[in-house]
């Protein structure tokens, strides 16, 4: 083979700059998003596992029957009520976008477009 | 040649048997089209009862059509008291105001007679009638021209005879503007969240009501008759804001046991633009 030193100097080269991200990262910790729960309150109106999986479900649900079916009973979950709604609802536990929500938004790049219209209770002072 | 000839006699012996079907199919085609018009709104495949309208003229809606009864000589007598209803409304639910016509946003305004009641003859009418403010807004129309446009059916007639727009789903294609004869709807040209140098919202008086969202750019938005605050049992913040006036009245127009219903049967009332076919739920005792 012609230049065989060159073709392999080359080759080392290449898998280096393909590899670059593994090793560069290796043994550094990556942030894992931590929303912050509120202090006072331990239950939901799901279980944590199912509101970190879906709760944009619920709130998808929830928004067809306040709005479009005129349904706005309270859930009553063991024995308390919570009103169907995002703004008077869930923020009322989860007062802050930042430490809360935007935690797991931020890091899986999603970006609803929830606060375009509905008011985070800090907002309106 | 021979085989060519029969393979052209086959084939139009098969046009013929199948263009036979296509007057019947033809027939089929128009009655559902007939069917779909006359059913007016609401999704069957959502199960949606359409609560009040139908298509056609003539035929009496049932089921419970909220309505509103506008006295406009208790404006009148009570000065000021329009513009404490529109404050009340447009406070209520965050309305933007930037201070100039071409971006209005309006839920209910007030415009002269003359303007709002185009289709009634104004020869040799009243001159005073004129200086009167005549509250205008969306008359939750029982057989809502502006629902049958929406393509995405953001503006829907619920079950209680409410014209509501579901800001969610709205794309801003602004059909619904083109359909509505009395202009009701307003788009959103510029952020309603847009805020003064010192950080207020350009909203009526600065007012903000933290129980309410806003809207976003590119939708539009309405009178929605207030449902978050009937179902609370509260009166939509407009009437709750003529007080003990009873400039207006509020309620079932379906329910002949009603206070709107006794109003209407007492009184003699008009609406707007009558011959549009609409059906308005708003009436105006002049
Ligand atoms: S007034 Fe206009 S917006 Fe309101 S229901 Fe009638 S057509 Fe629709
Ligand atoms: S502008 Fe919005 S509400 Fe109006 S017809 Fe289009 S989608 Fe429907």
């Amino acid at each position: 083979m012609y230049d065989q030193g060159k073709v392999v100097t080359g080759l080392a080269i290449f898998v280096i700059i393909l590899t670059f991200p593994v090793w560069y990262n290796l043994g550094a910790t990556q942030h894992v998003p931590k929303p912050e729960l509120p202090k006072d309150v331990k239950k939901c109106v799901e279980t944590s596992a199912f509101m970190r999986t879906s709760h944009m479900v619920l709130l998808n649900q929830w928004r067809d029957e306040v709005v479009r079916d005129e349904n706005r009973k309270l859930v009553e979950v063991d024995g308390i009520q919570y009103t169907k709604s995002l703004q008077l609802g869930c923020m009322k536990c989860h007062p802050d976008r930042k430490k809360f929500c935007d935690e797991c938004h931020t890091y899986t790049a999603v970006d609803p477009f929830c606060w375009d219209c509905h008011f985070q209770p800090k907002e309106t002072k | 040649m021979d085989v060519k000839r029969r393979k052209f006699l086959k084939i139009a012996g098969l046009s013929a048997v199948a263009g036979l079907g296509v007057p019947s199919a033809f027939t089929n085609l128009l009655q559902g089209e007939a069917l779909a018009s006359s059913s007016g709104q609401g999704n069957p495949a959502e199960g949606h009862k359409p609560a009040g309208g139908h298509g056609g003229h003539g035929e009496e809606s049932t089921g419970t059509q909220y309505g509103m009864v506008i006295d406009i000589k208790k404006f009148a007598e009570h000065q000021g008291l329009a513009d404490r209803c529109i404050n009340a409304c447009h406070t209520e639910h965050n309305v933007p105001d930037f201070g100039n016509p071409k971006d209005e946003i309006k839920w209910i305004w007030t415009d002269d007679y003359a303007h709002g009641f185009t289709e009634h003859s104004q020869y040799k009418r009243n001159a005073g009638l004129n200086e009167l403010p005549v509250l205008l807004t969306c008359n939750h129309c029982a057989n809502p021209p502006c629902v049958r446009a929406c393509p995405t059916q953001a503006t829907f007639k619920n079950e209680v005879g409410v014209v509501v727009m579901d800001f969610h789903r709205c794309i801003g294609c602004r059909f619904c503007m083109a359909a509505c004869p009395y202009g009701a709807r307003s788009f959103n040209w510029r952020n309603p969240r847009e805020k003064y140098a010192n950080g207020n919202y350009k909203f009526y008086k600065n007012g903000v009501n933290p129980n309410y969202p806003t809207r976003m750019r590119g939708v539009v938005e309405k009178c929605n008759f207030c449902p978050e605050r009937l179902a609370v049992g509260k009166l939509p913040a407009c009437v709750e804001a003529t007080g003990e006036t009873k400039a207006m009245v509020f309620g079932n127009v379906n329910d002949p046991n009603s206070e709107i219903a006794k109003v209407l049967n007492s009184n003699f009332t008009i609406q707007r633009k009558p011959a549009a076919g609409t059906k308005p739920s708003v009436f105006y005792i002049i």
